[in-house]
């Protein structure tokens, strides 16, 4: 078919566009345009009625203006006219203006909409397929509203011609994405479900997008669509190439619909035991055929085969449940990472990826670690580089980190600039999060510095300081070897400010050394002072003055730096003052003073690490999330415990405060028992009722149910004492600081808090503690810190009791010690059918707990959803479909296990009432965060 | 999909369909984004990019790339199939397709891509059917002009 004879030539526009295209430069071709777009403004406003043919050629002149690239800001009611012409060619012009051009303009929309009613209603399904093309590709909102309630109804009709019903159906799906509020389900949803087993393929192939779609929002609506997808598929699968007729691609049966299919099957749990049979068939056999020779040599037959292979590949991987499948798939991806095609190398690597975080594939996938990182040393492709460096990430665990984190670093010398930051960003992650030694993290991240400071974002650096801190065991070590790095002659800026940080920390930890001693350590800092930014010069002068009170004997030579003009009178603000107000302070402030105000820095409490934060901002959120997500809840499931404690457990006189915020799960051996209490002999003989322990305060119990879902507050207070508490938890670990504050003037004597648990508590909650000074001052506070662990699951609480002189009087006091089941909480995202599939799963009645309660509060949705969040459990949006309910779901992370849980809270604003449901792996765990949670509201 | 885009090897935009609503600014930049990243590709690289939060799937036949933007969990390979379906298409109703054909009839490479996707779906995926239903529309007009333009000088698109 030659092209001359196709379509209705317009040999006006021909004649054109040959012209536009003759234009030797960009101003001829301008030039010509505007001529061209004067004539037509003048043969439109002209007052000879235009014949069709006229309008149509300069109507679909000015859209190939417009497709060039310039504006077009008239011809709109022209193309509106043709849409009401008889002829084709005409409609079809109008159409393709309209798609192409849309205009917001009302009086337009109104007449459009009005030439797509009668179109849709002419019965001619020529023109009716105009009308849904133009719905589908302008997709306004206007359209939904005029349309979204008539094309359901041709699409279910019984006469209507199939592709007919193959544009309503896609043109639904269309409506539905901008503005699913105006696309009602009803009737029609069931009879679309049945069009899975239409007999036409094509009819098939639209309805399948549509009901993909649909049920991804309503789950419960389509799930009869399970069932007849199971079936179509497996039709196709077994069918012989040829069976198919034209919907055989390259010897590939029905390819495009098999991935439809497949997705659809992605939006729901495994299917039931009879339906799942014969899901797993079809899977296998996809999987078998990737094993056959090709019936092509074409790579459409092969692309078209795996396409399909992929798509069951993420299918096996979505349900996570069938292990032999998952070895399967993995083991042909394996294949792939080798394979000659770049495309298939890209893909398994992605698709690996996902196969990383399924607790039956993970090992599996480990094994490729060699090809992997060989792929990163040798593809030429940076975007294959890339999937190599996130499967990497994926695959990493406890037993191989050092090796990925050595080869990432390697690689970071001569990566692509466009994914450095990216992987400085994986790199500082894994060193953090699978360190079992802090030496090597340190040094790790000075590497990540030296390689590619540039890259390095502040989060980075922010973070080896703020872990530093958290671990004294660590301490040292990183002052030494920032002295060390430092030695460099061109060291990048990002080393001087950890470098200036640590030092201004730590810097006495390494002055013994006499060749890092306190005036070697100033001078190195102070040579590459001049060469940094404002910033940093900012950041340098803090550590001098941390300098004054770590060393007094470089007191002088930092003043004299401080007071220099280049300082005192330098240009900008900022350092001005600093230098200013440091160098007053040096001079005025006594030793204790300046040992208060330049205290080593406290803990940093904090929950989640920045750089996870930053990359997942970086990569969307989904895909980071996701893969933590479910490692955390492999890790639940099957190694029935937390990861094994590092090495480096400090020691437990000095407990570090921030074992918990690396997220390691890092368990300090500590001792059973009962905690040490220092003076308990003087209390002994000094107290009126020795061994008497004071019945709980009056309150105690109110008080105790508030910290329930806050961590932070006054626990306790009466007139001559105050108790506040702030805490952390980070898994199967927590840290509480208890305050105490003397209210009087008077000081209290023989002060002595002691922590009481029974036996059965004892068993199940480890608390360590340091005994305080035994003298309060008068208006002063003292703190004590409680390291926690929870060892398994408990019920009872802690109870603290207090005892002192105040005056000649012996005082006695005792509070419930708010640490609770709840606090071991570690929310989990999920949708809402893995909550229902986890939900079921959950069905023993032993792991139900419900209780029915008066509200004792008023009922407010956001002091409800901020009480769930508070509780530790991750509320989870859209996934109860009444939406007045709440869910949340968590895992309860205990020493010997972790105990995932589900929770449904039902409002009934009537009767001012709730209904709570817990559902955990473990009959006390639901009783317990039961009985917790339902006394909150 | 997202989008599709048809562009030459010099980077002229030939089609461009949108299956999302974007400002006209928005698209301008897209475009120029892309055509600017996938003609800076080798040609041995693969053939799908990572860009913003979506997947890029291209390809090139002969002297134009075809560029089609999907989101996470699509598939690559079948889009890759897409692109090489609508090129059989354009091959088969224009006889050996070329560049210049896409030019100057760009309204009916517009007709048959809607036949072929609609709103970023695939519509209909036999070859007769899609055509079918082309012809049977250029069998309605009404009368039929030649064009005379010379062909010279283009090539076999695939």
């Amino acid at each position: 078919m030659p092209a001359v004879s196709k379509g209705d030539g317009m040999r006006g526009l021909a004649v054109f566009i040959s012209d536009i295209r003759n234009c030797k430069s960009k101003e001829a071709e301008i030039k010509r345009i505007n001529k061209e777009l004067a004539n037509i403004r003048s043969k439109f406003k002209g007052d000879r009625a235009l014949d069709g043919y006229s309008k149509k050629k300069y109507v679909c002149k000015l859209l190939f203006i417009f497709l060039l690239g310039h504006d077009i800001d008239f011809g709109h009611m022209e193309a509106v006219n043709l849409l009401s012409s008889n002829r084709y060619t005409e409609k079809q012009i109008g159409y393709l203006f309209i798609s192409v051009l849309v205009n917001s303009n009302s009086e337009l929309i109104r007449l459009i909409n009005n030439a797509i009613k009668n179109d849709l209603a002419s019965r001619n399904p020529t023109f009716m397929g105009l009308a849904l093309h133009c719905i589908a590709n302008v997709g306004s909102r206007e359209m939904a509203e005029a349309f979204a309630g008539e094309i359901p109804k041709i699409l279910v009709a019984g006469d209507t011609m199939d592709s007919v019903k193959q544009s309503a159906a896609l043109c639904l799906l269309r409506l539905y994405r901008t503005s699913p509020d105006l696309v009602p389900m009803g009737d029609w949803t069931s009879r679309v479900v049945h069009l899975l087993n239409d007999q036409h393929l094509g009819v098939v192939t639209a309805a399948t997008s549509l009901i993909t779609t649909l049920a991804q929002k309503n789950p419960e609506e389509f799930k009869t669509s399970v069932s007849l997808a199971v079936s179509r598929l497996s039709r196709i699968v077994t069918s012989a190439s040829t069976d198919l007729q034209d919907y055989t691609y390259y010897f590939v049966p029905a390819p495009w619909l098999s991935v439809k299919l497949l997705r659809l099957l992605q939006c729901y749990p495994p299917p039931d035991p009879a339906v799942r049979g014969r899901l797993t068939e079809c899977l296998e056999a996809i999987l078998n055929k990737a094993q056959e020779p090709p019936k092509s040599k074409k790579v459409q037959h092969s692309n078209a085969k795996n396409a399909v292979l992929f798509e069951a590949i993420s299918l096996v991987i979505h349900h996570d449940s069938e292990p032999n499948l998952l070895v399967r798939a993995c083991n042909q991806l394996g294949q792939f990472l080798q394979h000659r095609e770049t495309n298939l190398r890209y893909l398994a690597l992605e698709s690996m990826c996902t196969l990383a975080s399924s607790e039956f594939s993970h090992e599996a996938v480990k094994t490729h670690i060699e090809t992997v990182i060989n792929a990163l040393k040798t593809e030429r492709d940076v975007s294959v580089r890339q999937r190599a460096v996130d499967l990497l990430y994926a695959m990493c665990d406890r037993s191989n980190a050092q090796q990925i984190v050595a080869e990432m670093l390697s690689y970071l010398e001569t990566a692509d600039y466009s994914i450095r930051e990216e992987i400085v960003l994986k790199v500082a992650i894994l060193a953090e999060k699978y360190a079992v030694d802090y030496t090597w993290y340190v040094d790790t991240i000075l590497n990540l510095i030296r390689v590619a400071g540039d890259y390095v974002s502040e989060e980075v650096w922010y973070r080896v300081t703020q872990i530093v801190i958290n671990r004294d065991d660590a301490q040292g070590y990183a002052a030494k070897t920032v002295f060390e790095a430092l030695q460099a002659p061109a060291c990048h800026e990002n080393l001087v400010k950890v470098g200036g940080y640590i030092l201004g920390e730590f810097g006495n930890l390494i002055a013994g050394d006499p060749r890092s001693s306190p005036l070697t350590q100033f001078h190195l800092l102070h040579s590459k002072f001049h060469l940094c930014s404002v910033p940093t010069r900012a950041l340098l002068l803090s550590t001098y003055i941390k300098f004054v009170n770590l060393f007094p004997e470089v007191k002088g030579t930092i003043q004299d730096v401080l007071r220099s003009d280049s300082q005192l009178k330098n240009a900008d603000v900022e350092l001005q003052q600093r230098a200013v107000e440091y160098l007053r302070l040096s001079t005025v402030a006594s030793t204790d003073i300046l040992a208060t105000v330049l205290e080593e820095m406290p803990p940093f409490p904090e929950r989640e690490s920045s750089i996870l934060a930053k990359l997942k901002k970086k990569k969307g959120p989904s895909t980071v999330t996701d893969l933590e997500e479910a490692k955390r809840e492999r890790s639940a499931d099957v190694n029935g415990g937390p990861e094994p404690a590092p090495a480096s457990t400090s020691t437990v006189s000095t407990p570090s405060p921030s074992a918990d915020l690396l997220g390691l799960g890092a368990a300090h051996p500590v001792p059973a028992g009962p905690p040490p209490s220092s003076g308990g002999l003087l209390v002994d003989v000094f107290s009126d009722s020795p061994s008497a322990v004071a019945p709980l305060a009056p309150g105690s119990e109110d008080n105790f149910a508030r910290f329930v879902c806050k961590n932070n507050g006054v626990l306790f207070e009466n007139q001559l004492l105050q108790i506040g508490l702030k805490s952390e938890f980070r898994q199967n670990l927590g840290r509480m600081f208890i305050f105490y504050g003397n209210k009087t003037s008077t000081q209290f004597l023989n002060f002595t808090p002691t922590l009481i648990c029974s036996d059965d508590l004892q068993a199940n909650l480890s608390l360590q503690t340091k005994p305080v000074d035994p003298t309060v001052d008068g208006g002063a506070q003292v703190q004590q810190a409680v390291n926690i662990e929870c060892v398994s699951d408990f019920t009872e609480a802690p109870v603290l009791n207090i005892q002192f002189r105040y005056g000649g009087t012996f005082q006695n006091v005792s509070v419930k010690l708010p640490i609770t089941l709840n606090k071991f909480f570690q929310p989990t995202e999920m949708a809402s059918q893995d909550f229902f599939q986890r939900w079921k799963q959950l069905s023993n009645p032993q792991q139900e707990v419900q209780s029915i309660f008066k509200a004792k509060h008023p009922m407010d949705t956001e002091v409800t959803k901020a009480k769930i969040i508070g509780f530790g459990s991750a509320l989870l949006e859209e996934v109860d479909p009444n939406p007045a309910n709440f869910v949340g779901a968590g895992i309860i992370h205990t020493r010997t296990a972790q105990i995932g849980c589900l929770l449904r809270l039902e409002p009934n604003l009537q009767a001012q009432m709730y209904r709570l449901t817990l559902r955990t792996s473990r009959e006390t765990v639901s009783q317990r965060l039961c009985e917790l949670l339902s006394e909150q509201f | 999909m997202q989008f599709m885009l048809l562009f030459s090897r010099q980077g002229k935009l030939r089609l461009q369909k949108w299956y999302v609503p974007l400002s006209d600014k928005e698209k301008k930049k897209i475009t120029r984004e892309l055509v600017q990243t996938v003609l800076a590709r080798k040609p041995k690289m693969c053939s799908f990019l990572e860009w913003r939060d979506l997947k890029i799937v291209y390809k090139r036949y002969a002297s134009l790339y075809f560029c089609c933007a999907i989101e996470d969990q699509d598939n690559e390979l079948i889009t890759l199939e897409i692109i090489h379906r609508y090129v059989e298409l354009l091959d088969k109703y224009f006889g050996s397709v070329c560049e210049l054909d896409i030019i100057f009839n760009f309204e009916k490479a517009y007709f048959i891509l809607d036949e072929f996707l609609l709103g970023g779906e695939v519509q209909e995926t036999s070859k007769k059917n899609v055509l079918k239903a082309i012809e049977q529309a250029d069998l309605l007009q009404e009368k039929t002009e030649n064009m005379f333009y010379s062909k010279s000088g283009c090539k076999k698109a695939y």
